[in-house]
């Protein structure tokens, strides 16, 4: 336990970061002892946007929970639908049809650039920049309005569903996410204008915020964080699900261990993404877009598991089920919430500062952590 | 000495090369700054007329009535099963035909609660008569609650002839 | 001729017509102090609407434009709201020295105005030691940013007002630095003789490159000690959600950014007065058709148009930068600022001395 207020019996400054802090992104809540400015220990306090999704799930059927999923981490809402639909899937020993595994790996790709444009933005304004937050989400408004159009929502768009995706893609889909990579490609050099070459920025994460690749293992941490420190973790080429193992994209690695390479791994990623989607968006086989599948799914008695890379880390989905319509036991396996445990390692020793920019390059989503 | 001449060259290299960075970012800004047809902004209220919403974007469940006042519900609730929140609610009876004098399962009442549905699209993917759809509304605020249980069928409303 | 320093004039003799001496300076010292505190509200007004502007543009929005033609009253909208509401004093706060130290930054905001000369011969005082009273009174707003912060018992208060003191201690020297350099060329520290000695040309056009790093490092240095992004760590919004005013609310927030603008706009008068002339047009040379266009334009006009300048360079700076972290602000103060400011005096002193410049 910690004291509420005031300092420990060393004299250090005990502060209550969070639960409402502008730089929390959500409602963590940080216990930071404080000498001076120095950091000397920092402890996350999880569970103000507990919802118990996972037992929410247990009384939904395999077709109705996955929409609950979208509230774990909303910004890659559809990977973390996908990896549900992929994991009943598994248990129905369903084929998904080629045009719906195109489409569901164009939407993943999409929600990792628009999850990744917002990340640099906020990444940005933690740093005291707000004016690259306006410009990601410039961009980013363009595929929110894409998947508005093919799959009715912005941002909980529930397009997955068990045997391919709930609509066909819309007429108008192919011309406007081309018209968005040409938006893409004019902008990209914004970004470095902006925030990676500036000098302030740079010393600002350079240096900071570092974990070698043992910890990083030991941590557990997926996603961007792995793959700053050099541990290969990208699920997409690890154990390729959908068709990534025919397409050509690069995992990203970056040897630098501190913050601004975690910075450039998203901002590498996002043109990974763009190569995957330009590979893919003049090739969407025809047929159908949803296998057919019985009105009540059931799995067989067993267990389930499956996982995809969302655009913080690995996601995996455990489904143990007793043979019913409903799941006995759903158990996530979320990135952020073993990403968020690496911060206290990250931030030792730091400045405040430097507590906000690591936070900020471990792009935390509090519900994922919380669920 | 010459190592002091290696520490001032790369001094003045570094003060270089940051202002160099931040007049680059300076001149991204003042590009904007001067450019006002790159301005983004929507002014939503004022747009209203002219805004439109993708034909699949999901404000609310609404049913189809057709200008006879006639749907397509039978009353089969396979929406209030697909439905994972409980917001769809149907409430049956009998209609008793007027020719044959038989008795036929009707809706009463479908009883919609807006305030409790997350627009997951479940039940008009459940429907097999097509009896319901998503509308485009998105201005569901009002000022009590019991306003956004709603009632899809309209008074007076039937089955349509043919639809079983 | 309709000029500020001929309306000043103008009340002047008719006071001293109508009543004795005493009252004269007396019922002008009233008028001053309205015309300061008029200048303060009309400030506040337009330096808030401005940088709402400046920011919507750069961040490709339209920023404020419901209230007023083109959204021009909107500060005005939004002092109003400060006017009414509640001035909450945090429990465990020291009540007087929290509720004293709004003030405390007013004050030390006006009495920078004094020696400030907005036009052609209109100046409030123009007295002998300008530049060294107005950088000593400047050191005395970081007392009420300590004050605010420790008063409030608050720790995020704390460490923004201790951050701010380190902050503004260390860039008064660099500051203090850059304009001595125009001290050193003009010989003299009262304002309207530097204005004077730049009849001819702007100092930033006759002093060579040691003068433009000298205005440059005021630039700076004038940033971090309004606390400014990308130098706002004693307010760092992502960092200590509002710094040294988080327990403030109301009157006495908006008194803190009222003092933060109009110390920005002090900051800019000086220097434009410093380097850019003040109230003195553009002239080149011997072109004598074009120097009497610019002397057409009144002196205030070419007063406020520099300062406005500044102000939006200062404010461009806060809209694209992201912020420093505390040891870089240091860092920069002692190991790049301080060193070359210092060398460049040396430079400045040798062309003032040679009579280098033009």
């Amino acid at each position: 336990m910690f004291e509420e207020v005031g300092t420990t019996t060393e004299g250090d400054l005990i502060i209550n970061m969070g639960p409402q802090h502008p730089a929390t992104h959500g409602v963590l809540h940080l216990v930071v002892t404080l000498n001076g400015e120095t950091i000397k220990n920092v402890e996350p306090h999880l569970g103000y946007i507990h919802r118990s999704i996972e037992k929410m799930c247990e009384s939904l059927t395999y077709r109705q929970f996955i929409y609950v999923t979208s509230r774990m981490d909303y910004l890659s809402a559809h990977i973390n639908n996908h990896a549900c639909a992929m994991c009943v899937e598994k248990g129905l020993q369903l084929e998904v049809p080629p045009r719906a595994q195109v489409i569901r790996v164009l939407m993943d790709e999409l929600t990792r650039l628009a999850s990744h444009e917002l990340w640099w933005g906020a990444m940005a304004m933690d740093l005291g920049a707000f004016t690259p937050f306006f410009h990601a989400f410039r961009e980013r408004e363009v595929i929110n309005d894409i998947m508005e159009e093919t799959c009715g929502a912005r941002l909980t768009m529930n397009y997955m569903v068990p045997g391919g995706v709930m609509h066909d893609l819309h007429p108008n889909f192919q011309q406007r996410v081309k018209d968005f990579l040409q938006l893409y490609k004019r902008k990209i050099h914004e970004y470095d204008e902006l925030v990676t070459g500036n000098i302030i920025f740079q010393n600002r994460m350079k240096g900071v915020g570092i974990i070698s690749p043992e910890d990083v293992i030991s941590y557990g941490c997926t996603g961007p964080v792995a793959r700053g420190s050099g541990v290969s973790s990208d699920v997409r080429k690890l154990y390729p699900y959908e068709i990534y193992d025919k397409l050509e994209f690069d995992e990203v690695l970056e040897d630098g261990c501190d913050s601004f390479a975690r910075y450039m791994v998203r901002i590498r990623e996002m043109q990974q993404s763009v190569r995957i989607i330009e590979q893919l968006i003049d090739n969407i086989p025809d047929g159908e877009f949803q296998a057919k599948t019985k009105a009540v799914l059931k799995l067989p008695k067993g267990e389930f598991y499956s996982k995809a890379e969302t655009a913080r880390g690995e996601l995996g989905v455990y489904i143990v089920s007793e043979g019913g319509t409903t799941p006995y036991r759903i158990k996530f396996r979320s990135p952020g919430f073993s990403n968020l445990s690496a911060l206290n390692h990250l931030v030792k020793g730091g400045k405040i500062g430097d507590l906000i920019a690591a936070m900020g390059t471990l792009d935390l989503v509090i519900p994922d952590i919380d669920r | 000495m010459e190592d002091e001449a290696m520490f001032l060259k790369q001094y003045i290299q570094d003060i270089w090369g940051a202002i160099k960075s931040l007049a680059t970012g300076m001149k991204r800004t003042g590009y904007y700054f001067t450019h006002h047809k790159e301005i983004i902004t929507q002014q939503y209220p004022d747009n209203r007329d002219t805004l439109v919403l993708p034909e699949r974007f999901k404000g609310e469940v609404v049913m189809i009535h057709d200008e006879n006042n006639e749907h397509a519900c039978t009353g089969c609730t396979a929406c209030e099963l697909a439905c994972p929140n409980a917001t769809i609610k149907i409430i049956t009876k009998f209609d008793v035909d007027a020719e044959t004098g038989k008795k036929k399962k009707a809706i009463d009442t479908f009883v919609y609660h807006l305030e409790l549905c997350t627009m997951c699209n479940l039940c008009v993917e459940a429907c097999p008569t097509d009896a319901i759809k998503m509308a485009q509304t998105f201005e569901h605020s009002v000022f009590d609650r019991s306003q956004l249980t709603k009632k899809l069928n309209k008074p007076g409303s039937k089955i349509r002839a043919g639809i079983e | 001729m309709w000029s500020l320093s001929n309306i000043a004039a103008n009340i002047d003799q008719w006071l001293n017509a109508n009543m004795s001496p005493t009252w004269a300076l007396i019922v002008e010292m009233v008028i001053a102090g309205v015309a300061v505190i008029g200048l303060f509200a009309a400030l506040g007004l337009v330096l808030v609407i401005m940088e709402r502007k400046v920011s919507a543009w750069i961040q490709i929005r339209l920023g404020p434009n419901r209230v007023g033609p083109k959204g021009m009253l909107q500060s005005l909208a939004d002092t109003l709201k400060l006017l009414v509401k509640e001035g909450m004093t945090p429990g465990g706060a020291d009540k007087l020295l929290f509720n004293v130290a709004p003030f405390v930054a007013m004050i030390v905001a006006m009495l920078l105005l004094a020696p400030i000369a907005f036009a052609k011969d209109f100046q409030l005082w123009d007295l002998n030691i300008g530049v060294l009273y107005i950088s000593a009174v400047s050191s005395i707003s970081v007392i009420s940013i300590l004050m605010a912060g420790w008063a409030s018992n608050n720790k995020y208060s704390l460490l923004g007002a201790m951050r701010s003191g380190a902050q503004i201690v260390s860039y008064e020297l660099s500051a203090g630095l850059a304009v001595l350099a125009i001290v050193v060329l003009t010989g003299s520290l009262r304002i309207s003789d530097i204005i004077q000695a730049q009849e001819n040309g702007w100092w930033l056009f006759k002093g060579h490159i040691p003068v433009i790093i000298a205005f440059i490092i005021f630039i700076i240095a004038v940033t971090a000690e309004t606390n400014r992004a990308p130098f706002d760590l004693a307010e760092a919004e992502s960092e200590l959600t509002a710094g040294f005013h988080t327990e403030y609310s109301g009157m006495k927030f908006a008194l803190f950014f009222l003092a933060e603008y109009v110390n920005v706009f002090i900051v800019c008068a000086i220097g434009a007065t410093l380097f850019l002339g003040g109230w003195m047009p553009f002239h080149i040379g011997n072109w004598h058709a074009f120097n009497g266009v610019m002397d057409w334009i009144p002196s205030s006009v070419w007063f406020f148009g520099k300062t406005f300048f500044l102000i939006f360079v200062i404010m461009w700076f806060r809209w694209t930068f992201p912020r420093l972290r505390i040891d870089q602000l240091l860092n920069l103060e002692w190991k790049y600022l301080l060193p070359i400011s210092m060398f460049n005096l040396l430079l400045v002193t040798l062309i003032a001395i040679m009579g280098w410049h033009f």
